[in-house]
């Protein structure tokens, strides 16, 4: 009789419990993608490139996109102001025009203000004591209305804006304004200022540094006539109905617009980012990392899918479903979307740590990153979508071919 | 052959009362190529496979065993016939039951075995368990006495790079019967293998046939596979022209096995 059964060992002994054996049991579909997936090493590298630079590039886009928006709203969500007063037309912060400052007079008649700060906000030129000039932007603000006072402030103090000259600046722009420490001394239009303190992460989208004073320096700064100003913050009692106020306002108020600290903050946003086109294309960045990562990760996932198309006709002739065929595929994209993600995000985070001290710093948010970790997997499945075509055209009869 | 072109030995060819038929095909013809170009590659082929019973489907090539065994297989759909297996009959079923029915009652032997290279012996057992939706630890155990059963319980952890072409086919074996299938359905299983090898895996497929719950079909042009077989089926130009009984097929297996092996070591 011919030994078939080879009786040597009892059955019930080649199976070991325990962690080998919960190994064992593991869904083949993701063993039979992770091994689909690291069987070529080089395959795997292409794809883990394209993910990788998919990732990089959307990480850094958005990254200068969002880091762009809280630049670009830090002053407005800094001010204490629930309503803002100004021209009519202003496009954003920067660009103020000037009112005239009866408008505050006016505006602390209505009921339900609590106070009317005057604000002074102007680009002029700057002139380094080593000569040159760049453009800044001059922020008046009075300390003790609470308008508008600089933060984060490292060197020097809020208060000492009260001595003669007296400016604050960010040390990000030292360089730019040729000047280094506190007591240095420069010159705006005709008038000599001396630096008072330094903040640290105030940043200008315009490039432009801030220069924070009082109102009444800024005025003469700027040579502003004394009954103007640019915005008037307007701070509500605790009980008032903010619309109520501004329908007031804008009637009593006719030459100038009444907009909300979230309207002020959409339309400046609106305006650098999308009138300007700088958003567009940060946002066109991260649709063409998407889609050059999409593209890549698809041709590799095909072919790696061609490669091993006769494996997919044995599964399919062994009468596997085609979901479960799509699984294997599905898993592979997504172990490729893990893997390329966390290396990607090594490199992104460095990127986020190089850019710390720059003018545009890139943000790294949770959110972000969770959004990033959605969009490679999304990525991963819609690259997946052109292997399990090919998957679904095979004629199992092909097993006989071979 | 009949007036309308189906093999005169249809009637005699299927179940006898007394044998349990796992796999019944009636006039099978399936047509292959669109317009000028298409083909009858099967004239109305009708046979039945007996549980306990080890057919070889013979014939040279181009004569339709291929094609016959894709439709037993329910790879392929008749152009025209029946088929059914294990009493569930095929007709109008969509791909995607067929591949259920398959599953449930198909096990494949392929000439190139049709391993996956990236798995292990005991891995490319358990995935045809895990297409059945069978996992966990009793699939790691079936798939390890699957292997045990065709003698390679010291190669579980093994890649098919690293096993002989008979170990190879071993395990195809292994893999095709771990789901204990009404039907074994094997294409040319020797063709790719020595001599040795080739008696090791007809021996193995014999044996396997004697499951009284299961019939064995092998398609082959390998005169060596004869001795093994139960019965005979001749194909030519695509349909059934002769049919062998072999009495004696399983008695003389073992003899024949003996007799090579004295040769050899004579």
């Amino acid at each position: 009789m011919v030994q078939l059964v080879d009786r040597r060992r009892p059955i019930a002994a080649l199976s070991r419990p325990g962690k080998a054996l919960l190994v064992n049991s593991a869904a083949m579909t993701f063993t039979l993608a992770f091994r689909n997936l690291f069987h070529d090493r080089i395959r795997l590298a292409v794809t883990m490139v394209g993910i990788l630079f998919s990732i990089v590039l959307v990480a850094v886009q958005l990254g200068l996109y969002l880091g762009a928006r809280n630049i670009i709203v830090s002053m407005i969500e800094r001010s204490e102001g629930d309503l803002w007063v100004m021209a009519y037309g202003t496009k954003n912060f920067e660009e103020g025009q000037p009112i005239s400052a009866r408008e505050r007079f006016t505006a602390l008649s209505v009921p339900g203000v609590a106070k009317a700060v005057p604000l002074i906000v102007s680009f002029t030129d700057w002139r380094k004591p080593s000569g040159g000039a760049t453009l800044v932007v001059v922020i008046g603000s009075d300390a003790e209305d609470g308008g508008l006072r600089p933060w984060n402030v490292v060197e020097g103090d809020v208060s000492g804006l009260g001595a003669r000259d007296a400016v604050i600046i960010d040390k990000t722009y030292l360089a730019d304004l040729g000047v280094n420490n506190v007591g240095d001394t420069a010159q705006i239009g005709a008038s000599r200022v001396r630096i008072s303190g330094f903040t640290d992460g105030i940043r200008s989208f315009t490039v432009s540094p801030y220069v924070f004073t009082t109102t009444n320096r800024a005025r003469a700064l700027l040579d502003m006539p004394s009954d103007m100003i640019t915005y008037v913050l307007i701070k509500l009692e605790p009980d008032a109905d903010a619309e109520a106020v501004r329908s007031i306002l804008r009637d009593k108020l006719p030459d100038s617009e009444v907009l909300t600290k979230a309207e002020f903050r959409d339309r400046s946003l609106n305006h650098w980012l999308f009138a300007t086109g700088a958003g567009v294309a940060l946002i066109g960045g991260a649709i063409l990392g998407l889609v050059v990562g999409t593209v890549i990760v698809a041709q590799t996932l095909y072919s790696s899918t061609k490669d091993h198309i006769n494996e997919f006709a044995t599964l399919r002739a062994l009468g596997s479903s085609s979901g479960y065929i799509h699984r294997v595929i599905l898993a592979q994209a997504a172990l490729s979307a893990v893997l390329g993600y966390a290396l990607g995000m090594v490199i992104a985070l460095t990127v986020v740590y190089l850019s710390e001290r720059t003018a545009l710093p890139i943000v790294m948010t949770p959110s972000l990153a969770a959004l990033l970790l959605a969009l490679t997997v999304a990525m991963c499945a819609v690259s997946a979508l052109s292997a399990i075509g090919k998957v679904m055209r095979i004629d199992p009869a092909v097993v006989f071919n071979r | 052959m009949s007036a309308d072109g189906t093999s005169t030995l249809t009637e005699p060819s299927l179940a006898s009362a007394s044998t349990h038929v796992v796999l019944e095909a009636r006039n099978i013809v399936k047509e292959l190529g669109h317009g000028a170009r298409k083909t009858r590659a099967l004239k109305g082929v009708s046979l039945a496979l007996n549980a306990g019973e080890l057919t070889l489907l013979m014939g040279p090539s181009g004569s339709g065993k291929t094609t016959l065994l894709s439709i037993l297989g329910c790879i392929l759909t008749p152009t025209e016939g029946t088929l059914t297996i294990a009493s569930h009959a095929t007709a109008g079923l969509s791909p995607e039951a067929l591949a259920g029915l398959r599953r449930r009652h198909v096990g494949f032997i392929f000439q190139s075995y049709n391993l996956f290279p990236t798995l292990t012996a005991e891995e490319n057992v358990r995935i045809a368990l895990d297409v059945r939706g069978e996992r966990g630890s009793d699939a790691v155990v079936r798939a390890q006495r699957a292997l045990q059963q065709v003698g390679l319980r010291h190669k579980l952890k093994s890649y098919p790079a690293n096993l002989s072409g008979g170990e190879q086919q071993r395990v195809a074996v292994a893999r095709a019967l771990v789901g204990a299938p009404s039907v074994m359905l094997a294409d040319e299983p020797t063709a790719a293998l020595d001599s040795e090898n080739g008696v090791a895996v007809m021996q193995l497929l014999s044996e396997i046939a004697k499951d009284t719950s299961r019939a064995v079909l092998a398609v082959t042009h390998d005169p060596r596979t004869v001795p093994f077989a139960n019965r005979v089926l001749r194909i030519e130009d695509g349909l059934i022209v002769g049919e062998e009984r072999r009495a004696e097929g399983v008695e003389t297996v073992h003899q024949l096995a003996r007799n090579r092996k004295r040769k050899a070591n004579a």
